[in-house]
Order: structure tokens, then sequence, then C-alpha cells
């Protein structure tokens, strides 16, 4: 593990490396992805990618419960709070690496901008990505450049929005029902209202 | 004669054979599969989206409807991911009823794919001996946990309670005879320990009945053999992990490469197959069950030799004595807080695997420091075993799509999420 972390270290540089949990990760530029990924693959023998998904970073770090307590009381923790901070890069995408052969896994993460959601496709580096960059795509709307067949793959067909973003309501934006006297299924904005049971908090 | 052009068929999604709810678009020319597009989210339920807007514990529910066959293994993932993070040690005696758990869900998980392979390969009796067998360990679970299906019995410190020490056992019935009664009966007369041992003595001799009816059978051979060869290479280029990555000849298996829990105390054996056929696929799963026993064998000696706790006793994560709540000022607030707010975890990320029935489970995990994950990501190993489906299929006839939907076990509660 030493060895290998000295390596890697040496090789896409030591401040882009960090270790937790005995866990390594590796954060690269978006632009660099192709390159990164196929010295990973080649020089580092990583020939599994066990997974790839998305993330928002959009309310990091914010919690339900601030403001003044006596003023406002319980409720103003069960409603959802407006998210105040701009993330310059809002989001990421993030690569579960494995070596069978040399037993180690790695973690590698590139951040992307909310402007532009673009990074390149990894399929030609690893065939499996294919279904996990649509997932991707799916849920968060990141666009994987030279992918085939980037469409939707877990949502219903013709789902509108990107359901894993944190500004996308819990409970939806539609709901579905059996119309009577149109003799078929309609889409409605939701009627329910959101609510949320157990407030987020954030205690040091 | 006209040309006869490729045609398009629907496959399912309400298809027996599939395995729940997938739909396949395959483009046929005459029987040949020249291309299988599958259609997968019928299923989804938007767990992680879920798991995000609940407090850590409130989530372990939804890993047992996961892979709805093989509950606990996914338990096992999200706990010891929330126990890495919290940097929380269990004691031993949880470790070693997780692993017993864990293999009596592997066994539960094969026993149900072995009986659907079959069943829709052409082989109805697999299923109903296949059935019988994972009965008696579906009542383990309900003896544990009060549930048949999902138990939620593994908690971030532990298990949430200890072996019972009575098995239940079948109560007096108009549709049953006081004869028949005492024999079902008969290995319920200890504890849930003995009735386990009881099942791990004489689980080998089921294995072989299966096996006497499938591996040297015509039949058998004749639909799996040489069906969807995927060469070692194209397996980890696909992503594949567990059986289907044994089966194409790949040594790997988290639980000794990567061991987690107690399983570098205990000592199994990990098959390995040769072509990477169907065919071999079967022989490395039936031989895992093998193993399995193995494993549960040595479980059940160390469980009855040392008694302890099985919970942590960090109160800030583990639900106090109830006792103790009583008179103690402490225990009311520790129970009060875990209940309403749940406990939070450091900030950072982390991913936890598990060696599943099917493959790597795991959970990937971001926490910002609150009592909620910032961000739950399920790794469900039936993802990419489907997503090969074109490739697994290509050149192939109609009928063996269903063998090689049967020979991936596929579950759409973790491929779906």
């Amino acid at each position: 593990m030493k060895e290998f972390k000295k390596n890697l270290a040496k090789a896409f540089g030591k401040e882009n490396l960090s270790e937790s949990f005995d866990e390594l990760t590796l954060v690269i530029n978006s632009d660099d992805v192709i390159e990164v990924c196929t010295q990973l693959r080649d020089d580092f023998n990583f020939d599994i990618l066990v997974d790839l998904c998305g993330i928002d970073y959009l309310t990091y770090g914010e919690s339900d419960w601030n403001g003044n307590a006596s003023s406002s009381g319980f409720g103003r923790a069960r409603q959802a709070q407006k998210s105040s901070n701009k993330k310059e890069q809002r989001f990421g995408v993030i690569y579960h690496l494995l070596s069978v052969s040399d037993n180690q896994r790695l973690r590698v993460k590139a951040l992307l901008s909310s402007e532009n959601l673009m990074i390149k496709s990894v399929t030609k580096i690893w065939n499996c990505a294919d279904w996990y960059e649509r997932e991707a795509f799916d849920l968060f709307g990141i666009l994987f450049e030279n992918h085939n067949d980037l469409r939707r793959i877990l949502t219903d067909y013709g789902f509108v929005g990107h359901p894993l973003r944190k500004d996308f309501p819990m409970i939806g934006e539609v709901e579905m029902r059996y119309d009577e006297e149109l003799g078929r299924v309609v889409y409605e904005p939701v009627s329910i209202e959101p609510n949320i049971n157990v407030p987020r908090v954030i205690r040091k | 004669m006209s040309e006869m052009k490729n045609y398009t068929l629907n496959f399912g999604p309400q298809h027996p054979a599939a395995h729940g709810v997938l739909r396949l678009i395959l483009e046929l020319d005459g029987e040949v599969v020249e291309r299988a597009d599958p259609h997968i989210g019928l299923l989804h339920r938007g767990t992680e989206k879920l798991a995000e807007s609940k407090p850590y514990n409130q989530s372990i529910g939804y890993m047992d409807r996961l892979d709805y066959v093989s509950m606990m293994c996914n338990e096992h993932a999200y706990v010891m991911g929330i126990e890495k993070m919290l940097g929380l040690k269990i004691p031993e005696r949880a470790e070693y009823i997780r692993v017993m758990f864990d293999e009596i869900t592997r066994i539960m998980n094969h026993l149900m794919w072995i009986g659907t392979h079959a069943l829709d390969v052409g082989a109805m009796s697999v299923f109903l001996y296949a059935f019988r067998e994972r009965e008696a360990l579906i009542d383990c679970y309900e003896a544990v946990s009060g549930s048949r299906m999902h138990a939620t019995y593994y908690r971030p410190g532990g298990v949430y309670r200890d072996l019972p020490d009575k098995m239940p056992q079948y109560l007096k019935s108009k549709l049953r005879s006081d004869k028949k009664l005492e024999e079902i009966n008969r290995n319920r007369q200890g504890s849930l320990l003995d009735f386990i041992e009881d099942f791990a003595i004489n689980f080998p001799k089921s294995i072989k009945q299966y096996s006497d009816l499938l591996t040297d059978n015509r039949i058998w051979k004749q639909r799996l053999v040489n069906i969807a060869i995927i060469s070692a290479e194209r397996a980890k280029q696909l992503g594949f992990t567990g059986a289907m990555l044994r089966g194409s000849g790949v040594e790997w298996d988290i639980r000794k490469n990567e061991p987690y829990s107690v399983y570098e105390k205990l000592e199994f054996d990990v098959p390995v197959g040769v072509t990477g056929d169907c065919y071999d696929r079967y022989l490395v799963r039936m031989e895992e069950m093998r193993q399995s026993t193995r494993i549960i064998n040595q479980c059940v000696l160390w469980l009855k030799a040392n008694p302890g706790p099985v919970m942590s006793d960090d109160h800030k994560v583990t639900p106090p004595n109830r006792e103790a709540m009583k008179d103690d000022m402490e225990s009311l607030i520790h129970h009060f807080k875990l209940f309403t707010e749940g406990f939070c975890i450091p900030e950072g990320e982390s991913y936890t695997a598990v060696e599943a029935p099917k493959g790597e489970f795991g959970v990937y995990l971001v926490s910002d420091g609150a009592n909620k994950p910032y961000r739950v990501k399920i790794r469900a190993p039936g993802f990419p075993h489907l997503a090969s489906m074109d490739e697994m299929s290509k050149g192939h006839m109609l009928s063996d799509v269903v063998t090689i939907i049967g020979s991936q076990d596929i579950v759409f509660g973790e491929v779906d999420r």
C-alpha cells in the first residue's frame, strides 16, 4: 500500500492524493480524465471499473436546523431550506477502480462546474462504464462526451428532470393518474406537500 | 425467395422468465439474437434519494429491499460502511453471527437461483426441492429477527438481538397428524444454533440431490455448456464480480482478497471456472453452497463456545438497555437523542464492499457531518452483469436468452434500486 501510494503520488502529484479509512482518493482535472484513466489502467493495472457515479455538492454542509429557535419553533426545520451557497464546482463524477492483479482500490474524483457539465466518456477504457454513465446522466444530468448511447436508464420514458440533484424535490414534480374522460393516464403537478420528519443537523 | 428482414421482439416486462421486470428489446434474425437492449428502471424506487432524507439507521430496511433474495448481505455492506466511518468496533460474537447469516443468505440466494434457473431451462423438480430447503433458512431469519425476508437485523454496532435459545416449533393443527407434527418438529427441539447445525449436516445431501438431477443431465448440459462464453479479459472489462467473474477463471473473492469481518479466521475455498460459460457459472455456484456450509459449521462451533455481547455499548450509536433507561438519566437521554435525531458521522467519504451472493455489493457513503448521509451510492453487482446482456446473447438462440438471464442471477430490486 505504501509503495503503491508513493508511485501514484509520483505519477499524479502528491497534492492530488489523499488517504482516509485506508482508501486512496485521487482528485483529477475533468479535462484529463482520458489520459489519467488510461494510465491507471495500463500502468497501475486497474482492470475493473467497479463503480461510476455522480454527486451534487449543492447543499453540502448545510443543515435544516439553524436560525433562531424560539421565534419560529420546530416548524422551521420541517421545510426544505433554500440553498445559500453557490458552489463553483457543483457536480462531480466519482470512479471506483479495482485492480484484481495487485489487490488495490482507488477512488478517482473529477469535479465539474455547473456551467459546463461535460466530461469525456471512459467507455473505451472500461466497457462497463456504458450503463454507469447513462445512470449518471439520468440522475444528475452530467453529459458524457463520445458516449454512443446516452439515453435515460432508470427513470420513466419521457421523464423530465434529474432526480438525484439536490434541488429536485423529494416528492417529485408530477404525479400520474388515470383520467376517465380522456381514457388515458395523465400527468399533473404534485398535490402533496413536502415534509421533513427528522431535520438534518450537523454536530461536530 | 423474398429476402427476410430482421424483426424486433419485445420480451417482458411481465415475462415469467425475465426474473422480475426486465424488458428486453431483442433484434432477431430468424431465431438468432442480433442485438439485445435491456430496458431497466421499472422497479426504480429511488433508494439513494430516500436514504439521503433519513437518519442513517432508518435506511437499513431499504437495503433489505434492494436485492430481496440476499437481504442480510446488503445490510452488512451498509452497516459496515457506517461503522468504518464512525471508527466503531463491534463485539466478536456479532461478527460471527453476521458471517453465519451472510452464508445462510448466500445459500438462500443460490437456492433461489438454482430453482428458477432450472425452471427456466425446463427442469421443474429442482425448483420444488430447492424451496424445501430454503424454507428452513427463512425460518432462521424469522427466529432471529421476526421477519421472514426483510430482517433489518444488522445494526451499526452489532446485531439487534442475540440468537434465540429456543427454535420456534410448528403448532398442532387440524391439517397435520400428531405423527407428522413430531416429525417436522424433530430438529426444532433445541436452540437456533442446534437447528442451523442440523441443517448444515443435512444440506450437503440436498446439494448432491440437485447436482444428481442436473450436473450430468443431458438436457441441462445441452442448454448450458458453451452458452455465453466470457473470457477472463472480457469479464474484467465488463465489470463482472462474484460468481460471474470466477466462472471466467479469475480468482477473486472479497472474502479472501480483502477479508472483512472474521472471514480471515475461517477456512473455505474459492471455486473458479475454466471456460466461462453458463455451465461453469453453475458449477461455481454449486460449490459455493458447499463452502458456505463449511463456514456455517465453523461459526456454529465458535458461537456455541463463546457467549457474550452482540451489540457495542457505545450508546451514541446503539440503543441503551430498556432497564437502564428506567432509572438512569444518561440512558434516557441517549435513547431520546438516538431515536429522534440519530447519530452524526464525521465528514468524509468511504466505499465499503462485501462479497454478496451475486458479486460485489458496495456502498459509497459521503457524509458532511450530518445525521443523514449526504450521498449514498449503491453499487449493485447485477447492474454491470445485466449491462453485458447484449454481448452475452449475441449470436445465440432466443431460448438461450433465458438461460443467460438465469445464469447472471439477476434480481431487479438491486439493478433498479
